[in-house]
């Protein structure tokens, strides 16, 4: 688990109360809309997501950058780099 | 005169066009919408096409509504779903006294989670103070809901008003609109409003279909769990032939609203103008102006309203005496005694709820046989003319 700080995020995806595997496919939509370079913050409350989505970047060549944990949710970084 | 049916509150017709839409969904066009060949993927295309029409009746975008089995499940999503979302943003919420069951009792259920809720009082027509919300706003405060217009009364509320002042406080706003959809224009930009319950059952749709419009990035804990569909936000596989069956009924209430508004509203007006005239103690519940088109209630003074809808139906005549799902309880009604109708007079309640299938002679029938069906009451009544003080503080308009 790699944790991190004041990680800038170009774009931000909101998926806290959203049922599993939302995680592993809305980040792939918005990344698509997205420039190679720029990083998106996903905020999720699914403990799963922080094997699930380092996972999903190396599978998906995308760059997971880290995590971040709040009184909220977890916040998780992948910089797009496809 | 077979039948005169005046309870489209509780149920509406399903015309033929709804019902051969939908019949395809239960034969052969059987796939299910999440699987990933031809034979499902056509189906959630259907699925998204209805999404879309459900959105355009009430001005929204389709990504903004979550399809459910029921209005009270769309009212059990939004209160709990934005409560329990929220719960580390606040723990208040504030309804009116006049929401419907699935309201109440779904704020009744935070209660015992902790939740803090504060009932708000109506004036005498069932109309919510914008000051009064204004003033319950706390810190804490994390939804607002408030009806659109009351099933019972028919009082549809100031919405984009009370909804402003939630806006500028930051606090979500929702509102009820069961009673409303389909009955009278709803825009949600017009409204303000963050969510909007509506159900098929109102205008025309099957019953077992309803939907929940949410704004953007709102978050929403589901009620069933499961996989994602609705885009993870409510488990279960669709409802395909319900879902199909909203979305035609949404396309004719969209086409049709404006001329049903007008044609139910000048049924309504010969109705209670109707009554004023033959029939005297009674009081008309509701806003006299600001109230739903087809909407007509009515207290009348010693006698009891379940005995007046029974005695209609042997003439062919079909109301209510309130909400359909409290009728049998043979309780007050928490709506008439929040708008200060005393009890022996809230027994006395009906309501008729006109569609645009209705038509003047069946208005002239039921003012031919009402005052005769109470007045046969009121001559059973022990109560009926003497003087029984309760019924002297409720004013008879």
């Amino acid at each position: 688990m790699k944790f991190v700080k004041d990680i800038h995020a170009d774009e931000t995806l909101d998926l806290v109360c959203r049922m599993c595997p939302m995680h592993l496919l809305e980040p792939g939509d918005k990344l698509k809309c997205m420039k190679k370079g720029q990083v998106l913050q996903v905020l999720t409350d699914y403990d799963g997501a922080l094997e699930d989505i380092p996972a999903w970047c190396r599978k998906c060549g995308e760059e997971f950058i880290g995590i971040e944990e709040d009184e909220e949710c977890y916040k998780i970084y992948i910089k797009k780099t496809k | 005169m077979d039948k005169v049916y005046l309870d489209h509150a509780s149920a509406t017709p399903v015309r033929k066009r709804v019902i051969d839409a939908m019949l395809p969904y239960f034969g052969e066009q059987f796939g299910n919408p999440s699987v990933v060949y031809d034979m499902g993927s056509k189906i959630k295309l259907v699925v998204e096409e209805q999404r879309a029409k459900v959105a355009d009746l009430i001005g929204a975008k389709a990504e903004n509504i979550i399809f459910t089995s029921s209005g009270a499940e769309a009212n059990n999503l939004a209160i709990k779903g934005v409560a329990l979302g929220r719960q580390k943003k606040g723990n208040h919420i504030i309804i009116s006294a006049i929401e419907h069951h699935s309201v109440l009792n779904s704020a009744r259920f935070l209660e015992r989670l902790d939740f803090e809720v504060t009932f708000l009082q109506v004036d005498q027509y069932g109309i919510v103070d914008p000051e009064r919300l204004r003033s319950a706003i706390t810190p804490e405060t994390v939804l607002v809901s408030i009806m659109h217009a009351n099933n019972e009364i028919g009082t549809i509320e100031p919405i984009a008003e009370l909804a402003s002042i939630c806006r500028e406080k930051g606090v979500f706003f929702h509102t009820d609109a069961v009673a409303s959809v389909g009955n009278v224009k709803v825009d949600v930009k017009e409204l303000n409003v963050d969510l909007l319950s509506l159900s098929g059952a109102s205008f025309g749709a099957p019953k077992g279909i309803g939907a929940l419009y949410f704004a953007k990035n709102m978050r929403l804990m589901p009620l069933i769990h499961g996989g994602i569909q609705e885009n993870g936000r409510r488990a279960g596989t669709e409802n395909v032939p319900g879902i199909v069956g909203l979305g035609a009924a949404a396309e004719f209430a969209r086409e049709e609203i404006l001329e049903k508004t007008e044609s139910v509203r000048k049924l309504r007006d010969l109705l209670i103008a109707g009554v004023r005239e033959r029939i005297d103690k009674f009081k008309l519940t509701g806003h006299p102006v600001q109230r739903l088109p087809g909407h007509a209630s009515f207290c009348f003074e010693a006698i009891e309203g379940e005995s007046l809808v029974f005695l209609l139906a042997q003439a062919g005549i079909y109301a209510n005496t309130g909400s359909a799902c409290a009728s049998k309880a043979l309780k007050t009604s928490p709506v008439l005694t929040a708008i200060g109708v005393p009890p022996a007079l809230a027994q006395g309640s009906v309501v008729f709820t006109i569609d645009k299938s209705n038509y003047l002679e069946e208005i002239e029938y039921v003012l031919e046989k009402l005052p005769v069906a109470v007045d046969r009451l009121r001559m059973l009544s022990p109560i009926w003319g003497k003087e029984v003080p309760v019924y002297q503080e409720a004013a008879c308009t």
